[in-house]
């Protein structure tokens, strides 16, 4: 299999990112994680900065979760997983159990998608917050205590002196999720891991949560990998953007671009099934276009993966999956986007 | 509070739903034992060898045997409401006196092997989650699996065979050494030592059932996305087994565990009598030989009685363990 | 939890065929396979046991108190009586069997039947019917047993009785679980629609659906019977016209301190043969729930 990017030097890995001086806080490469009978994620490379907001965008299924979990190396066991992840310099795949528990909870902090079951029943929501303070900040259990109200504070829970002896089952879903913030955030970690956080939740408390977070982002200066399939969600609060399809990175643009001007089929087509609140459309006067098709089996195919949904897909394209490679400012994996073809690039969707 | 206040709840409930239930048994049983061929006047007259047909019905008549069957419902219920089990023809003693000699023993031989069992289930099924599909839990899980299979009365005599025949180092059966007129704490260890063996070999069957339960109940706890979470949080595999694991495990294990009593007095039965020990299941068993049904029905009643108050104890084990309850 | 950590190259990371059938599905079980084949050699044990030991098993044949490979004519000995120790297992283990399996169906048709009805209709009949169950779950069932096979005789149809009547509540308060939730489901609602009657809804349409929880509990009720059986026995209130397991156990209990292998054997082959179930029983539970198999 093919790694093109390991072998390109990092500066003209990422077009459009914004500046930073040192290296990248997190440098995945040639990522790969293999479920018994299934292979979730395929040779993926991709890196987030200091202080960024990387998105990793797809439909369900197409690999996101499982590579947020193999970050941290929280994929069931049983699972195989290929390639390196550096994290401010250390290979956090070959790193020892101990050394990466002083990362996770610390250095990187995690909130999982769905509230209602990411909090254990039996404990106060703030011992839970607490314990991760008692690890890693060598606080006693009265400092995790008071240090905890101000981080329910923080995430602007209401009452939140008040708050530490609850139990999940007395909050609502967007408040626990709110609690998982806090969590994540506690030891003022550099990068916060986001897997769908707002998936489970009201519409209405969407824009909420996902506004605190990139608020708190700002505040504590961390970068944020936030795991997401809305594309409204990217666009409002991303820098950049990943767009995974079976496995695969086929596209990755900073945010603007893409939206500007999706180049791989498959964004194209993402772009087009997305709604689009604010031009007015809606779909009793404008039909809503889907991707024809659906995530190709993962396991067997040889060519591009979404080749079978893809329009403009040629003969070539059944026989080896494509290379993520530059392409003016961004990089793609297509074969028929990239080509220097006869008909000159035209944008499908505009803003 | 919570507990305190959940305490008298379920108190209350339990007596609301108890009563009937005892009831019914009493009737029940009552009815059922009805239909057991021979009275105890038929096995005192037996054994006294002169069976002469006025003796029978002199018998019968000083227990009220002779009355119609309803009728000596009504009598026996009446004794219930003024809290009297009613007397036994055959040790001729009221059956509660009877009983309240024989319940500390039963009760102490219960607690015990209880305790052990859940303690040591526990332990177990906990080795063995943490080890899950590896050689220690499968190794633990079959030498469970063996305690889950054997008779737990039948693994008492072994142990009577290693531990008291072939080591001496404990007594093979009786609650105390006879003729040795202890007192005081020297008493209490005789005892003790005496009971070592019956809780083991009654304890068997249930630490192999906590065990398995544990064992499949962290499992799945491990799989929920809380214990994710605190792994992400940097915890150890320890901290997270103790905090986040294991007491959401012990809820189903202490609601099987309820379950679980009425067997285990069951199992008292023959383990008392492979070790001698005088306890209620064996007065039960001695009580069906004799047709002493008075006895019998206030062992079935009492048996009842502390399952029902066990089950109380459990659930507000449960109450502590799982603060949801409280809110529904 | 930890992660497996490889390093292999991608292409190397196979992906194992899924695919598999229910039989190589069940005999992919080492522990699964192995408690079959205890238990095919304990069947076949008691089908022949006439072929092997013809003759009654409690026949004195022999000098008393051989141990086990003393005399090659009495493989595994005799007992204080002088009874061959082998043909006593052999014809044990056949009422074992016999106890098992008609005490776990009797259990299994009563506990099917309260627990569908209870589960299906609701309401009045559901609330009986679990306060009924309550009332069976709180006398302890060992001695329900003894107060039935008292109240009968001691033989092995009122004892097999014994202990279906004592053991259906765990399978009504499963099948009442399974009932109450397969009720809701769309193709009840489907046969509703379509005018079957109850009856043919509740064992047509519900009933099969309901019974894979049951078909594993089935062999942990075979296995429980015969150690209630056992214990019986051992009580001497078994049937005393055969020879069981549990009255060997019984009977070898006068002479533990000097012949503890007459107690010894008899318990080992109880403990062989519930585990064979038991076995049995853990492997049709992983299949039927193979979500346990994930981690």
């Amino acid at each position: 299999m093919t790694a093109p990017n390991s072998a390109m030097p990092p500066s003209t890995r990422t077009p459009g990112s914004i500046l930073r001086s040192q290296g990248p806080l997190l440098d995945v490469r040639n990522l790969s994680v293999a479920f018994p009978g299934h292979l979730a994620v395929r040779d993926i490379s991709f890196h987030i900065d200091h202080g960024e907001t990387l998105a990793l965008v797809g439909e369900s299924g197409c690999g996101k979760s499982a590579t947020s979990f193999a970050l941290m190396r929280l994929l069931p066991r049983g699972t195989a997983v290929a390639g390196e992840v550096n994290f401010n310099g250390i290979d956090l795949f070959r790193t020892d159990a101990r050394a990466l528990r002083n990362i996770r909870g610390k250095r990187i902090g995690l909130i999982l998608q769905e509230p209602m079951t990411s909090l254990n029943p039996v404990r106060t929501i703030g011992d839970q917050i607490a314990e991760g303070l008692v690890r890693h900040e060598k606080l006693t259990w009265t400092q995790a205590r008071t240090r905890t109200a101000e981080l329910l504070d923080l995430v602007r829970i209401p009452d939140a002196a008040r708050r530490y002896d609850d139990y999940p089952h007395n909050m609502s879903g967007g408040m626990r999720q709110r609690v998982m913030i806090a969590m994540a955030v506690s030891c003022n970690p550099q990068l916060v891991i986001a897997d769908e956080p707002t998936t489970a939740l009201d519409v209405t408390l969407q824009s909420e949560v996902l506004e605190l977070l990139d608020s708190l982002r700002r505040q504590l200066q961390m970068a944020l990998l936030l795991i997401t399939h809305d594309l409204g969600v990217v666009a409002q609060w991303a820098d950049r953007v990943a767009v995974m399809y079976a496995g695969r990175i086929v596209e990755q643009a900073a945010a603007h671009d893409l939206f500007e001007r999706p180049v791989h089929p498959y964004s194209q087509g993402l772009m087009r099934a997305t709604l689009r609140l604010d031009d007015g459309t809606h779909y009793s006067n404008a039909r809503l276009s889907e991707i024809p098709g659906s995530v190709a089996s993962a396991a067997g195919e040889q060519g591009c993966a979404f080749a079978p949904r893809c329009s403009q897909a040629t003969e070539a394209c059944y026989h080896a999956p494509p290379a993520l490679v530059p392409f003016r400012d961004r990089l793609v994996a297509c074969r028929v986007a990239v080509e220097p073809s006869e008909e000159p690039f035209r944008a499908v969707v505009g803003r | 509070m919570r507990l305190l206040s959940r305490a008298g709840k379920s108190l209350s409930r339990t007596a609301i739903q108890a009563l009937p239930v005892v009831l019914g048994i009493v009737v029940l049983n009552f009815l059922l034992l009805q239909l057991v061929p021979g009275d105890a006047a038929d096995v005192i007259a037996g054994e006294s060898g002169s069976a002469t047909a006025e003796t029978m019905a002199a018998l019968r008549k000083q227990f009220g045997l002779d009355q119609p069957v309803l009728i000596q419902l009504a009598n026996y219920l009446d004794h219930l409401a003024h809290l009297s089990l009613g007397f036994s023809p055959r040790y001729n003693t009221p059956v509660g006196d009877l009983i309240m000699s024989r319940l500390p023993f039963t009760l102490l031989l219960m607690l015990s092997a209880f305790v052990l069992s859940l303690v040591v289930g526990i332990a177990f099924g906990a080795f063995m989650a943490a080890f899950a599909r590896r050689w220690p839990d499968r190794a633990l899980s079959l030498f469970v699996l063996i305690l889950y299979s054997a008779p737990g009365f039948w693994v008492g005599l072994m142990i009577i065979v290693l531990f008291s025949v072939k080591l001496g180092w404990l007594p093979s059966g009786g609650a105390m050494t006879v003729g040795a007129d202890l007192t005081g704490l020297a008493r209490m260890g005789d005892l003790l030592t005496h009971l070592v063996l019956p809780s083991i070999s009654l304890a068997c069957f249930f630490t192999a059932v906590y065990a398995r339960l544990t064992r499949s109940a962290m499992l799945e706890v491990e799989r929920q996305d809380f214990v994710r979470a605190a792994e992400a949080k940097g915890l150890g595999p320890f901290a997270i087994q103790m905090r986040h694991v294991l007491r959401n495990a012990l809820i189903p294990v202490t609601t099987v565990a309820g379950l679980h009593l009425g067997n285990l007095l069951g199992g008292a039965i023959v383990v008392e009598t492979v070790f001698g020990w005088p306890g209620m299941g064996r007065l039960a068993l001695d009580a069906v030989m004799a047709r002493d049904f008075n006895v019998l029905l206030g062992v079935l009643l009492l048996s009842s009685f502390v399952v029902i108050v066990a089950n109380v104890l459990i659930d507000l084990l449960h109450a502590w363990l799982d603060p949801r309850i409280e809110s529904v | 939890m930890s992660t497996n950590m490889t390093s292999l190259p991608v292409t190397l990371l196979a992906v194992p065929a899924a695919k598999n059938g229910r039989l190589s599905a069940f005999l992919r079980q080492p522990t699964f396979v192995a408690g079959l084949l205890i238990l095919g050699v304990v069947m076949t044990l008691a089908c022949v046991a006439d072929l092997l030991y013809p003759g009654d098993p409690q026949d004195l044949v022999g000098p008393p108190l051989l141990w086990p490979f003393q005399k090659t004519e009495f493989q595994l000995g005799t007992d204080s009586l002088g009874r061959d120790i082998a043909a006593g297992l052999v014809h044990g283990a056949r009422v074992s069997l016999i106890i098992g399996f008609s005490a776990a169906s009797i259990g299994l048709l009563i506990g099917t039947l309260v627990g569908a009805v209870g589960g299906y209709f609701g309401g009045l009949a559901d609330n009986v019917l679990v306060r009924v169950t309550e009332l069976f779950q709180t006398v302890p069932a060992f001695l329900l047993v003894v107060v039935i096979v008292a109240i009968g005789e001691p033989s092995l149809k009122v004892i097999a009785l014994a202990i279906g009547i004592a053991s259906w509540p765990t399978i009504a308060r499963l099948v009442r679980a399974q009932f109450r939730s397969l009720r809701e489901q769309d193709f009840v609602m489907a046969a509703r629609s379509l005018g079957y009657s109850d009856t043919r809804i509740i064992f047509v349409e519900i009933l099969p659906n309901a019974l894979p929880p049951v078909v594993v509990t089935a062999s942990v009720m075979v296995a429980g019977a015969i150690l209630t059986e056992t214990g019986l026995s051992f009580l001497n209130m078994g049937d005393p016209n055969v020879v069981s397991w549990g009255s060997m156990i019984g009977d070898g209990r006068e002479m533990l301190r000097t012949a503890w292998f007459l107690t010894a054997l008899p318990g080992t082959a109880t403990a062989l043969t519930v585990l064979a179930l038991n076995l049995i029983g853990d492997g049709l539970n992983e299949i039927f729930n193979p979500r346990m198999r994930e981690r």
